[in-house]
């Protein structure tokens, strides 16, 4: 696989020049796979939103590079746009950033920037709002007389309208209830395997991480802390209680397990995962009282 | 480059300055700008810059806050110069085609810009060194006797602290809006001018939504906690007048004396 996004030693620093300069990424390296789904964790104010502003170059690395499809995306300033259209980047409430009077319009506000034909606008309107699950009638309405959740999936549909190769979320799902948590981070996935888009995905919630992510990424102040399968990461569960994140709840029995003594994976995750390891442990057991 | 706007800004620190009552601050800051009128002469004017260093260095405040601050007004300084210098009739010193600069202008200029600068410096020292609610309590506390006169001094207080109170919640929020349309291919700062301000209303629009929205959260959140205006409302800190506060006033009217009778001594040079 060949990598879409490529961070060399890159370095953000707020307020260079002035005594209160803060720095909030701190020379970090690596690669982003063409169609993973990596997730992104770390306590708050480790600087992941910091990072993510940076992929479609609303901020400027302080030093360092940041390569999309192997280009340096600052060789040209002036042609920073285009890459905006390749890198999707959904902010944190993004229902805030609403303003059109239909939804349909809204969604249009990006790939109209595109500069694409209005057939084609019309389609990637329709195509959007199914991936995201809005209904064809809520379409015409006001932007501002949806519900909360529907506001949400409005805003991310204008994002998905651009196709971009890389759909980036942060906190796609906060102040969602359980429901509409579940029912966005799912058609998030099912749009990731139906297109094959690249996704990165922001949260503070372990067990989304878990659910959806192939690999994750762990920051930890400003540093590249962890990078690695989301198993191999979730196996290293005392390191991450050490900087100050939890592991899904799942993943703490394991480990209460663990340390009474039995022989349990240490990389047990996601709930369907514990289901089958604890259905085997029964069935190796009853087999052996068997014989 | 939001962040560079600086108005109702504050440093909190514990110079002199910081700890004087700001009744004390704010009479004294409106005194030091009709000084800055009546003394519009050389003399009067390097002293009333003199004065603010001194005022700056006792504060603490660096003064490179000063140039910050001035940086929005620069264009007003720059068109007023230009008009002054080239429009104030006098003594020529240079003549080019249709320009001429007069003895008078260039004394104009100098007198107009340092009085500006001045000015600035002089009430951004006032907002650096008091946080915008006791500021406004100060401002409460001096129109009191207007309330005789059912002015409504208390509300319009409050609507002054919590004005001040929102510009830095809302240019935070400019800034989210303005990142999340240049995400989705916004073009905020190219493009001709009608183009640019086109491209403000993806901005503007839930900008005001969200303020509105605020207003009416922060309208519920007073209802909940029995806000009913001014009436009989009493307050946790009390200000009062010390004795540090009175010979700093002492001081600087006796300053100000001197600077706004420095015409005379102007005029015997």
């Amino acid at each position: 696989m060949s990598s879409v996004i490529k961070v060399e030693h890159l370095s953000y620093v707020y307020g260079e020049g002035m005594p209160d300069a803060t720095r909030a990424l701190d020379d970090i390296s690596f690669e982003i796979e063409r169609g993973e789904f990596l997730g992104v964790i770390g306590p708050t104010g480790c600087g992941k939103s910091t990072l993510i502003t940076h992929f479609n170059g609303l901020n400027r690395p302080t030093s360092g590079r940041l390569l999309i499809d192997g280009e340096d995306i600052w060789a040209d300033p002036k042609q920073i746009r285009q890459y905006r259209f390749k890198v999707g980047l959904v902010f944190q409430y993004p229902e805030y950033q609403l303003f059109e009077e239909t939804v349909r319009k809204d969604i249009a506000f990006g790939p109209r920037n595109m500069g694409l034909p209005e057939e084609e606008i019309a389609l990637r309107i329709q195509k959007a709002a199914r991936f995201c699950g809005l209904d064809e009638s809520l379409l015409d309405r006001s932007p501002f007389e949806l519900s909360g959740g529907q506001k949400r999936r409005a805003a991310i549909a204008g994002v998905i309208a651009m196709q971009p190769e890389v759909l980036v979320l942060d906190e796609p799902a906060a102040g969602l209830d359980p429901e509409g948590r579940e029912m966005i981070l799912s058609q998030i996935k099912k749009y990731h395997k139906e297109t094959g888009t690249t996704v990165v995905l922001v949260s503070h919630s372990m067990e989304d991480i878990a659910k959806y992510a192939d690999r994750v990424l762990v920051l930890q102040a400003g540093k590249l802390a962890m990078l690695d399968t989301t198993a191999n990461i979730f196996a290293r569960a005392q390191e991450l209680v050490g900087y100050g994140l939890s592991v899904p709840q799942v993943t703490k029995i394991f480990l209460r397990l663990r340390e009474m003594g039995l022989d349990l994976p240490v990389d047990v995750y996601t709930v369907k995962y514990a289901r089958d390891v604890i259905l085997g442990a029964l069935a190796k057991r009853g087999g052996g009282q068997d014989a | 480059m939001l962040k560079d706007i600086t108005i109702g800004q504050h440093f909190p620190g514990d110079s002199v300055i910081h700890k004087m009552d700001p009744r004390a601050k704010l009479l004294l800051t409106v005194a030091y700008i009709v000084v800055l009128f009546i003394g519009s002469n050389p003399v009067g004017l390097a002293l009333s810059a003199l004065f603010l260093v001194v005022a700056y260095r006792v504060s603490g405040i660096p003064l490179r806050m000063v140039g910050k601050s001035l940086r929005p007004i620069l264009p007003i300084i720059l068109f007023t110069s230009i008009l002054n210098l080239f429009f104030v009739g006098g003594d020529p010193v240079f003549h080019w085609w249709v320009f001429t600069i007069t003895r008078q202008g260039i004394y104009n200029v100098m007198v107009l810009t340092v009085r500006i600068v001045c000015l600035i410096a002089g009430t951004s020292l006032l907002t650096y060194t008091t946080s915008p609610i006791v500021l406004t309590d100060a401002m409460e506390r001096l129109m009191k006797p207007l309330a005789k006169l059912h002015l409504p001094v208390h509300e319009l207080a409050m609507m002054m602290t919590i004005a001040l109170r929102f510009i830095p919640l809302l240019i935070e929020e400019t800034d989210k809006i303005m990142s999340a349309q240049k995400a989705r291919g916004a073009e905020l700062d190219t493009g001709k001018l009608a183009d640019r301000i086109r491209a403000l209303i993806p901005v503007l629009i839930p900008l005001f939504v969200s303020a509105f929205r605020r207003a009416d959260e922060l309208a519920m959140a007073m209802e909940c906690r029995c806000y009913h205006g001014g009436e009989g409302r009493t307050r946790l800190h009390q200000l009062h007048l010390g004795g540090t506060d009175y010979l700093l006033v002492l001081v600087c009217a006796a300053l100000f004396a001197v600077i706004g009778c420095s015409g005379i001594l102007w005029g015997m040079l």
